[in-house]
């Protein structure tokens, strides 16, 4: 059956000859040869290192910098400082600017303040040792709860909050309270048989990413600007750079590398303007690689919290009523994401009745940067607890009770977008059913479940697919691959074409090859490059039958296309061999030309994602050390494009929460500097850590994507710190309140419990 | 500023740098060789990703000084695939999707290589505590240790 | 500035000797894992980095006069892959094995671990609690210390400029003897000790315990040699009384810190955990042996 190529919905008949396999992914020989190149593998001639001068300071005046001896030193080239960069107004991109290079204050231990290029590391470290910089140093506040009293000190003497009412005249670290409500909650907790409210507390966590972040710039005399970075957000990093530089987008040109980890951090950049402006003003390419301790004390981080989370529900288990009140560390200025929070963290439940508002608080930490799931896996270790201890004191089975709340199709969200088809009670049904659910515990262990919600997003999206003059097609996508974009889409290619993923190889265009595209964020990229090059290969497909018909010299419409192959509609056309793409390919000169399609749209219809873990735990008593010794991850993919690829992102956002849940979190000496900015003591969990992670991918398609995909980067880590929490508290019958769940953290609680018996909730 | 001359053996190939005695085998392969395959994470030898052989030992080469390999015999992921053909581990991490990002994936190729050479038939608690010291951030380790565990029957079928 | 230099000596009169004639800063440099570490990370800029890993003095691993001795160089993964050495002493072992991870135990050793003077080191309780000495050459000669008098406080030890640990030896073993070495770390791995407990004891033949050494680590500016604890043992048949003496014991010897790693109040009654863990594997080796 023909395709019907103007229908970009999802056709649940189609045979899928492609999608759906696991070809290897075309960037991987150049990864397991060490061939392939990431941020700090470009070399060009004439090179100088970069090096960056850091705040030693949580929070000072900048009173003076003096950069004279600095400049003496042989084989330094350039030295940069504010002086060296505009003085924006006020606005996000002057933001932007003062956490790349600091102004009139510091605010926080590792904030840029001046950078210099030399001929050698070795010169660049020294000249770093005689800038003279006079500080002013001013108390700092970092805890956000600690941020918010009365007496905190204030980054911001002018700062109001935004979004309230009555906001008071007097200097305060609160930026903004933003809200989101429906129904009547009073009216809700009014008729409900059961309330309960908790109060939980994380502390910041960092993505982890292992490549550091790293860049050449190489600028030319006329103005032009090539830079080499890693990045997801290329297109982003453009347009900033030259509002923060104060010139021309086109002028810019940044090509990424291959990216060594992001999770959301490598969206904000922080090298990158240095290594501009040096670069300019030594008229020479100027690297720049972040060392291990540059990124752990001044690369986005992400938000520690305060919630209080409250549900209400009636004596057989449904949920009346919704509220959450939750506080977010953002670092110095705006732009954490916490309004994805209220917006999400009980989006699953078909609940009516919600409020949910948080805080953003400025406080002397990095600028937080998004994660997978921006500021909400941290809250929904909350709600989920609150899910837990309803199911528990109502003595029902918690998948059942999730079970009876779960939302479907038709759900009108509290933000305002109606579901689809949608996989929540697939999952949890996939879940129950699982032999991991009933497995027996052995001594010391506990179960938990814990489920959550993400939109997943579309967005601007630019692509193209050209046919070579041998029918092999190369793709041109404009947004970095974080984790096998590049191959699914590649498949969506070769299944829209016909041929075989082989045949198709695909690149990431630099910035002047191709429209302007969104940052890799969201997991958006498989859905919308995807779309985007889906589009890309029909128009290609209508060229490539034009092309047939000049060549049978027969009328447009007397052509269609199916299985790569172009043949005549009907016998009455004639009778014609079925030509593939390469035949029609060779004669493009002779019929009009290189047979391409692109496209540049803002993709819609992105279906949201659910997903269940399952996880068992056993706990050390006498040390309150925690193994996970299973884990089972149940997501709805909508289609797995390339299963493996998915299991893959199942499992590593299973295990980024579980380092979350258990022993991240940056640690802090008394003047605000951090104690641990390495992988020996920032712990991230290690192979042994970790037990194999059991996945099953859900697969409700959506039916707005032509393959019915949805994606699946953020679901897997929404879930991990509840459900974790929920194990432990299976374990030792108290639920933890505050992340991370490090040993003497549960040492306390199970002395807590046996002192004063087991929580309430846990009395069988 | 007088240079260190090293001389070292490569691959099986013989090579000679200069470099100052701070700069490390990690710094000298990549800045000096532009061996970029070897990376690094961490310069303190807790990520893994600058994993080569030293005399048939698995090292951290950003824990190793350039002045160390002199005369010494240095085995890098550059080396690891004989001509077009890929040793079973690559293949398999391909196969098994064994890699995302892939920024681990030399130090852990090597790491792993080293293991099998050592013991062909390791257990999965046995490649855990091996590969300890080799953070992936991507994977959750899972496929890792399945894309070893089929590189390494297939190692034992010859 | 002035060049870091390094200097690779085939004898130990040779290393002594720029040690000990060197104006600026010399640091002894073996596996290099912490010096390394520590000079890349600024804490730390020598003028001299004296390589010793060519003396052949400092590798190796030899039986002697039914002790064993061990250079202080050789790396860590030449004494685990050693089955006799590992046969005579898993408790040494233990620690040896918990160093970093396999690729820095490539590299790291014994006297590199010891002269570093963490007071988390791995190998240092096991060491203390098997009566390992160490034999330290320096500009006045050859010496032997007990390996409980090298470490003095957090980077800092008792060796005079010029000296270097050249190697440990490890007395005969009476027989019914066992060690074992357990830390407290919050990861399975690549972690530093938050506590750490080595022990050794030998039993008469009817299973009494006739002697023992108990060395807690990890809960004070060196690894502790807690004669009390060792006392607990002593005289008793390793049973649960004596277990929860011992583990009393050892809570009440930590004077530990606050730190990124460990609370105070968590060091102290981890010690008495582990204590108890420890000995328990120690009884059941030296049952064996």
């Amino acid at each position: 059956m023909a395709t019907d190529l103007d229908d970009l919905t999802y056709d649940p008949n189609r045979k899928l000859k492609v999608v759906g396999t696991n070809p290897i992914k075309a960037d991987g020989v150049d990864k397991v040869t060490g061939r392939a190149k990431f941020g700090a593998d470009t070399y060009l001639p004439g090179t100088l290192v970069g090096k960056i001068l850091r705040s030693p300071h949580a929070h000072a005046i900048i009173k003076s910098i003096d950069i004279s001896e600095a400049e003496k030193i042989p084989g330094v080239k350039a030295v940069v400082t504010r002086d060296d960069f505009p003085d924006l107004k006020p606005g996000p991109m002057r933001d932007i600017s003062v956490i790349c290079m600091a102004r009139d204050k510091v605010f926080y231990d590792g904030h840029q303040v001046a950078a210099v290029a030399a001929t050698s590391e070795k010169a660049a470290k020294a000249a770093l040792k005689v800038i003279k910089v006079e500080y002013v140093v001013l108390p700092h506040v970092i805890d956000v709860m600690d941020a918010i009293k009365p007496d905190a000190p204030i980054l911001h003497e002018d700062l109001r909050t935004k979004g309230l009412d009555d906001a008071p005249d007097k200097p305060t670290n609160i930026i903004q309270r933003a809200e989101w409500s429906m129904g009547d909650v009073e009216k809700g907790f009014a008729e409900a048989y059961l309330i309960v409210e908790r109060e939980f507390d994380t502390k910041p966590m960092h993505q982890g990413y292992i490549e550091p972040q790293g860049c050449m710039a190489n600028t030319t005399e006329d103005g032009q600007i090539e830079l080499w970075c890693c990045t997801q957000a290329h297109f982003v990093y453009r347009s900033r750079l030259a509002a923060i530089l104060e010139m021309d987008i086109s002028k810019i040109r940044v090509t990424v590398s291959e990216l060594g980890g992001g999770f959301g951090g490598k969206t904000n950049f922080y090298a990158e303007p240095l290594a501009i402006v040096l670069s300019r003003k030594a008229n020479r390419p100027v690297k720049m690689v972040l060392t291990r301790n540059e990124v752990f004390r001044a690369t986005g981080p992400v938000a520690g919290t305060h919630s209080r989370i409250k549900i209400g529900v009636t004596k057989d288990g449904k949920f009346t009523a919704a509220e959450c009140e939750a506080y977010f560390q953002t670092g110095p200025f705006t732009g954490s994401a916490f309004a994805n929070a209220p917006q999400a963290i009980f989006t699953r439940y078909d609940l009516e009745n919600v409020r949910a508002w948080g805080f953003e608080v400025a406080c002397n930490r990095p600028k937080v940067a998004a994660f997978r799931a921006p500021c909400v896996p941290q809250i929904v270790f909350g709600v989920e607890g609150v899910v837990d201890e309803i199911a528990r004191k109502l003595k029902m089975d918690p998948i059942e009770l999730r079970l009876k709340n779960a939302a479907v199709e038709g759900y009108k969200t509290i933000y305002g977008d109606t579901f689809g088809p949608v996989g929540f009670v697939e999952t949890l049904e996939a879940a129950k059913a699982h032999p991991h659910y009933s497995a027996p515990l052995g001594p010391n262990q506990g179960r938990g479940i814990g489920c959550g919600f993400w939109f997943n997003r579309g967005g601007e999206t630019t692509a193209s697919l050209n046919i070579t003059p041998d029918g092999s097609v190369n793709l041109m996508l404009g947004n970095p691959d974080v984790a096998g974009s590049r191959v699914s889409i590649s498949m969506m290619a070769a299944e829209e074409l016909g041929i075989s993923v082989d045949k198709v190889r695909p690149i990431i265009g630099d910035t002047s090859s191709l429209g302007y595209n969104h940052s890799t964020v969201g997991s958006r990229v498989t859905f919308s490059a995807g779309m985007a090059i889906v589009q890309s290969a029909r128009a290609a497909i209508k060229v490539l039958c034009q092309r047939a018909a000049i060549m049978w010299d027969v009328p447009e419409d007397h052509v269609v296309f199916e299985d790569g192959y172009v043949r005549p509609a009907s016998t009455n056309v004639g009778d014609f061999e079925p030509l593939s793409i390469a035949d029609i390919a060779k004669k493009a000169g002779t019929t009009g030309g290189a047979i391409a399609g692109h496209a540049e749209i803002n993709a819609k219809g992105a279906g949201p994602g659910f997903g269940v873990h399952i996880v068992d735990v056993e706990v050390d008593k006498e040390t309150g050390g925690v193994q996970v010794v299973r884990y089972t991850v149940v997501e709805d993919a909508g289609k797995a494009i390339h299963p493996l690829q998915v299991e893959g992102q199942f499992q590593g956002g299973a295990v980024q929460g579980l380092g979350w849940a258990l022993n991240e979190e940056y640690i802090y000496d008394e003047n605000g500097c951090m104690e641990n900015p390495g992988f020996l003591d920032y712990r991230v969990p290690v192979c042994s850590d970790v037990p194999m992670i059991d996945t099953v991918i859900i697969e409700v398609p959506n039916p707005r994507h032509p393959y019915g995909l949805r994606g699946v980067g953020e679901v897997p880590v929404v879930p991990t710190l509840a459900t974790i929490a929920n194990a432990i508290g299976d374990a030792i019958g108290t639920r933890p309140r505050s992340l991370p769940m490090s040993p003497p953290k549960v040492l306390k609680l199970i002395e807590q419990v046996a002192e004063n018996g087991v929580d309430e909730a846990y009395v069988a | 500023m007088a240079k260190n001359h090293i001389t070292t053996t490569i691959n099986g190939d013989e090579y000679e740098f200069l470099c100052d005695t701070e700069q490390t085998l990690l710094d000298c392969l990549r800045d000096e060789l532009f061996m970029t395959g070897t990376k690094e994470g961490c310069a303190s030898g807790d990520c893994g990703a600058c994993n080569v052989m030293l005399d048939g030992q698995l090292v951290c080469s950003c824990l190793v000084l350039g002045v160390e390999a002199d005369g010494k015999s240095v085995e890098t992921i550059e080396g690891m695939a004989h001509g077009d053909k890929l040793h079973p581990l690559q293949q398999k991490f391909l196969e098994l999707n064994g890699l995302q990002c892939g920024i681990c994936t030399p130090g852990i190729l090597i790491a792993a290589k080293a293991l099998l050479d050592r013991n062909p038939d390791p257990t999965e608690t046995e490649i855990r505590y091996w590969l300890a010291g080799n953070l992936c951030r991507c994977t959750g380790y899972d496929k890792v240790v399945r894309s070893v565990q089929a590189a390494a029957e297939e190692m034992r079928k010859g | 500035m002035d060049d870091l230099r390094y200097e690779a000596p085939g004898t130990l009169e040779a290393a002594v000797a720029l040690l000990a004639g060197e104006k600026g800063e010399a640091r002894v440099m073996a596996g290099g894992t912490d010096v390394l570490v520590l000079l890349h990370g600024d804490i730390i800029e020598p003028d001299l980095l004296v390589d010793i890993k060519n003396i052949p003095e400092l590798n190796g691993i030899t039986q002697e006069n039914g002790g064993w001795r061990v250079g202080a160089a050789t790396n860590c993964m030449d004494i685990v892959d050693h089955q006799e050495f590992s046969a005579a002493w898993p408790g040494v072992i233990d620690g040896v094995k918990l160093i970093g991870s396999i690729q820095v135990k490539g590299r790291a050793s014994i006297g590199g671990n010891l002269a570093n003077a963490s007071p988390g080191a791995d190998t240092v309780p096991a060491i203390m609690a098997a009566g390992a000495t160490a034999t330290v050459f320096g500009p006045k000669g050859q010496r032997e210390v007990p390996v409980e008098d090298i470490a003095i406080a957090p980077g800092k030890t008792s060796l005079a400029k010029g000296e270097i640990i050249v190697s440990f030896f490890f007395p005969p073993r009476p027989p019914h003897s066992g060690g074992a070495y357990l830390r407290f770390t919050p990861r399975t791995e690549m972690d530093i000790a938050v506590v750490g407990v080595g022990i050794d004891l030998t039993l008469d033949d009817g299973g009494t315990c006739q002697a023992a050494r108990v060395v807690l680590g990890a809960v004070a500016a060196r690894a502790l040699l807690v004669d009390e604890a060792a006392a607990t043992l002593i005289g008793t048949a390793v049973d649960d009384d004596a277990l929860a003496n011992l583990a009393a014991a050892a809570s009440a010897a930590c004077r530990p810190i606050d730190d990124k790693r460990g609370t105070k109040e968590f060091r102290v009654k981890v010690a008495a955990v582990l204590a108890r863990r420890t000995a328990l594997i120690a009884l059941q080796r030296a049952k064996q042996s």
